[in-house]
């Protein structure tokens, strides 16, 4: 069976590379002697993702493009936001898509334990190779398995700001983290309120953590603290708790005080900066352009970003990002994901508005807005040190649950910043019962 | 009144019967001979109901039944019976019993069902303190909740019982149970909200306060919080950091307030004329856009106008005086020596921000309060339907004894409404035990720990990320367990309503 497929796709591949001049032949060849040029042809591929709306149309374009290329017939299913809800009853009931986009690694632990996963033909692992780091590619693995490959990223290293507000204060967006807190003593001086904080949405505040955990600690510690291998005792972790609390230990710096913070929903933050005008920045991912739009800014005039500056040695990249994966044994399947798995696919895919490519052979100038572009360039520069979000990670019951866990711990660190050492003992304690089950 | 339009009316109807010698009157004169010998109003009226009420109940419609199921004859053959039973059997058996008998089984497994655990689940409950927060939230909100919840229906169905706009009234009382729990909780959400320009609560509250205390002139100003700064913050208000002498300048650079936020009268900032054996200075906005030098008045600043500067000698207030326009300020006859300029705390005091609803210690009681609102109404539909079902002339009996509005309310209407308040109050328990969405959507994210309460942690733990329905299941049954004494009560209270 794997080798039948694998020849398919190597059929598939010559038929790319022949620029498809034969029509009308739609039987692939076994032996992959006389290639086709459209070897899919008849073949229905079905692949589930969550995007609605202007992503899903970006995607349907992609889509669109492999369907041209492979004479496949592609149809979409949108998954809504609870991908697992949605995959759970059909990988049961033994009807599961062929390809499915899961939104955080975790799940491909999950699935591959069901065995509902089929592991990656070895041509689409070529693709990851080329294109991404080993660190992606183990990212998608499980088990000693390659089964996912991450196709579409979200950039959470940024520090969003007004660029009134900066211009009011006379001052300017920070690389270092000393910077940053220098620039935020100005705009406070000039009396506007430096940092919006979304502290009831405890994601944003793991966020923040993991940005200034990876520059001052390095990807290495980052990567044993993701796999709980050090302990959040560890005093990597007090160093980089440390340097949050310069923010949250100063009642000026945080919109509405600690209290007012932990009371505010994303994206409501990022109305208080764009919309209300009341603070100047607010720490979050590339999606913020969403809001800020919404509250009437313009992204790149108004509403600006700067990387995460640097509060260590490194640059920190953190990503967030969806995974595709095969459900089904079959060469559409394997096929469609080695597209995705492109820079060919992901070009085409880089030239619609909403996406980033987590592909370091996608070129920035395929970007139709300067912001994306700046955002790719720092993907690429960062290259190996480019790490996922380690929240998302973790056991669910740590990382992704309201009210308990890291969520949990790092919004009473909000509320009380003087207690490094409690949060941390606090933090080992559910860490350590999260990976205990 | 009431005996003597009776009196007349009894004697006509007994016409027909004749049973004994002129009923009519004889019954008038026993009755107003009996509510007039007893002064004691509350015992008689409530003895008499509660012990008439069964015996009525319990002797007619009983024996008839008793004797009916006691032959077997009368009613449908056993076979008949069975196969008129079965839908009901089934569907109860598959979406009631089998439910809980699995969840019972599935409490004693682990978090992948594989491992047999015992008791481990219900021990971690009441192990965890998250878990046991949310118990001792429940049991606020038992003990809270279903009594203001019936106090305020009873409330508002008596008062409603005399205002001419009743019905209009009822409805607008009753309106939010129409609006599903999750959009109530939306609404009080942004009700709750700590801006006023938002919270509908907070805007309430401060505009009150506002009316009794208005708020200073400069909040937020501060000196710049470094070793250079000639001013700093001790206890609230801002201090010189050195001894200030007559004759030399005092400055005091203020940051922290955009210049649109100055009063209007505001002018350039001037360092006091130098005047000799007069304490004298400046206080301004130190910050220029894009630098300006700190600590110096450049060329656009602006002075703080009306700022209250007082002399501190020796712990001692020895003078106060206020600041110009351009934010100068002079003692004038002051005793030579050093001193301590001070602007106090009263001028910088923040603008009452109104209450944290939705922070960690009063985020329950503003959930109760939503749960209020949405079932007063209905609480008060039907407590209200109880009390038209009250005898009239009870009331008025009592009334023209001379008892008081409220003694009638006390004595009289309570007594005789206790079986509905009863359903409305074991109601109200059974739905606060099992709240859920309120909690869930008025919380936010960082106070969910402390807004807790069992349905909502039983979901948590099974599905919302937990991924353990062991012990999910081991809480839906700790749940049930609390229910089935309210649940008894209920039965037992149909069961003698329907005997």
């Amino acid at each position: 069976m794997r080798v039948k497929t694998t020849a398919v796709v190597a059929g598939l591949m010559l038929a790319a590379a022949a620029c498809g001049g034969q029509s009308g032949d739609t039987k692939p060849s076994a032996s992959g002697s006389a290639p086709a040029a459209k070897p899919l042809a008849g073949t229905t591929i079905e692949i589930a993702a969550k995007w609605t709306g202007e992503e899903q149309k970006s995607f349907q374009k992609v889509l669109d493009a492999f369907q041209e290329k492979s004479g496949a017939k592609v149809t979409y299913a949108s998954t809504g936001e609870d991908t697992g809800a949605y995959l759970g009853p059909r990988i049961q009931g033994g009807n599961p898509p062929d390809v499915a986009v899961l939104p955080q690694p975790g799940l491909v632990q999950q699935y591959a334990d069901q065995n509902a996963l089929k592991p990656l033909s070895s041509e689409v692992q070529a693709q990851i190779d080329q294109n991404y780091t080993p660190y992606w590619k183990s990212l998608g693995s499980a088990n000693g398995q390659v089964y996912g490959v991450l196709v579409k990223a979200a950039h959470k290293s940024l520090i969003w700001y007004r660029a009134p507000a900066f211009d009011d204060a006379g001052t300017q967006p920070a690389t270092t983290w000393d910077e940053l807190i220098k620039s935020a003593q100005t705009v406070a001086d000039s009396g506007t309120t430096p940092f919006a904080l979304c502290g009831a949405s405890g994601w944003t505040l793991t966020d923040l953590f993991e940005n200034v955990y990876l520059s001052t600690a390095g990807p290495d510690n980052y990567d044993k603290l993701s796999k709980h291998e050090i302990p959040w005792t560890d005093p990597s972790v007090t160093t980089a708790l440390e340097k949050i609390g310069q923010i949250f230990g100063k009642k000026e710096y945080i919109l509405g005080g600690s209290s007012g913070a932990l009371q505010t929903d994303f994206p409501t933050c990022a109305t208080q900066v764009y919309g209300q005008k009341k603070a100047a920045m607010v720490i979050e991912a590339d999606f913020v352009a969403t809001t800020a739009v919404q509250s009437g800014a313009k992204v790149g005039e108004d509403a600006k970003i700067m990387p995460f500056p640097k509060a260590g040695d490194t640059a920190p990249v953190v990503l967030g990002g969806d995974i595709a994966v095969a459900l089904k044994e079959s060469k559409g399947a394997m096929a469609l994901l080695e597209y995705l798995a492109s820079a060919e696919g992901g070009s085409v895919w880089a030239k619609n508005p909403g996406y980033l490519s987590p592909n370091r052979n996608v070129s920035p100038d395929n970007y139709p807005d300067p912001l994306t572009k700046q955002l790719a360039q720092t993907i690429i520069s960062a290259g190996e040190a480019v790490r996922y979000d380690m929240s998302d990670l973790a056991p669910s019951a740590f990382g992704g649950t309201d009210g308990k866990g890291e969520w949990k711990d790092l919004q009473d660190f909000l509320r009380n910043p003087k207690d490094v050492k409690g949060t941390q003992d606090k933090l080992e304690a559910d860490a350590a019962k999260a990976w205990k089950k | 009144m009431t005996e003597r339009l009776d009196g007349p009316q009894t004697p006509r109807g007994g016409d027909d019967v004749a049973r004994g010698a002129s009923p009519g009157p004889d019954e008038t004169t026993e009755t107003k001979g009996e509510v007039t010998t007893h002064p004691a109003l509350d015992d008689d009226v409530a003895t008499g109901e509660s012990g008439a009420l069964p015996q009525l109940a319990t002797g007619g419609p009983a024996s008839p039944k008793a004797r009916y199921g006691g032959s077997g004859n009368l009613g449908p053959a056993p076979k008949v019976a069975v196969f008129f039973l079965l839908p009901a059997v089934v569907l109860l058996g598959a979406w009631v019993v089998y439910p809980i008998v699995y969840s019972i089984i599935r409490s004693l497994y682990d978090a992948n069902g594989g491992t047999f655990v015992g008791a481990d689940n219900y021990a971690a409950i009441f192990s965890d303190s998250g878990t046991l927060t949310t118990i001792r939230n429940n049991l606020i909100w038992v003990v809270l909740a279903p009594s203001l919840v019936t106090a305020l229906g009873l409330i508002f169905a008596v008062l409603t019982e005399r205002i001419r706009w009743a019905t209009a009234f009822k409805l607008v009382v009753f309106m939010p149970m129409a609006v599903s729990l999750l959009a109530s909780g939306v609404i009080f959400r942004l009700v709750y909200e700590q801006d006023p320009d938002k919270g509908v609560a907070n805007a309430v509250i401060t505009s009150v306060h506002d009316l009794f205390a208005s708020s200073s002139g400069y909040p937020g100003a501060r000196p710049r919080e470094n070793d250079q700064a000639p001013a700093l913050v001790d206890k609230g208000a801002v201090v010189t950091r050195q001894a200030a002498q007559a004759g030399q300048p005092v400055l005091i650079p203020l940051v922290g307030m955009k210049p649109e936020a100055l009063p209007s009268g505001a002018a350039a900032a001037r360092s006091a004329p130098e005047a000799p054996g007069e304490l004298s200075g400046t206080v301004w906005l130190d910050f220029t856009p894009g630098g300006g030098t700190a600590n110096k008045i450049d060329g656009n600043e602006k002075g703080l106008p009306e700022v209250t500067v007082e002399a501190v000698s020796g712990g001692a207030v020895k003078a106060t005086t206020t600041t110009a326009a351009d934010g100068s300020f002079h003692f004038t006859g002051l005793p030579q020596g050093s001193y301590q300029v001070r602007l106090p705390q009263s001028n910088f005091t923040q603008p009452f921000s109104g209450v944290t609803w939705l922070g960690p210690t009063l985020i329950t009681p503003a959930i109760i309060g939503a749960f209020i609102w949405v079932w007063a109404g209905f609480a008060m539909v039907l407590i209200a339907a109880g009390l038209s079902a009250i005898p009239r002339d009870a009331l008025e009996a009592a009334r023209i004894d001379g008892a008081t509005e409220w003694q009638v309310f006390r004595s009289i209407t309570i007594p005789l409404l206790s079986p509905v308040l009863l359903v409305v109050l074991v109601t109200m328990i059974i739905n606060t035990l099992k709240v859920f969405d309120l909690v869930f959507v008025i919380a936010p994210g960082s106070v969910q720990p402390q807004a807790n309460v069992i349905a909502l942690e039983m979901w948590r733990v099974s599905f919302g990320g937990g991924g353990n329905q062991g012990l999910g299941s081991a809480l839906a049954i700790f749940l049930l367990v609390l229910v089935l004494p309210f649940m008894a009560i209920n039965i037992r209270r149909f069961r003698r309503e329907q005997a």
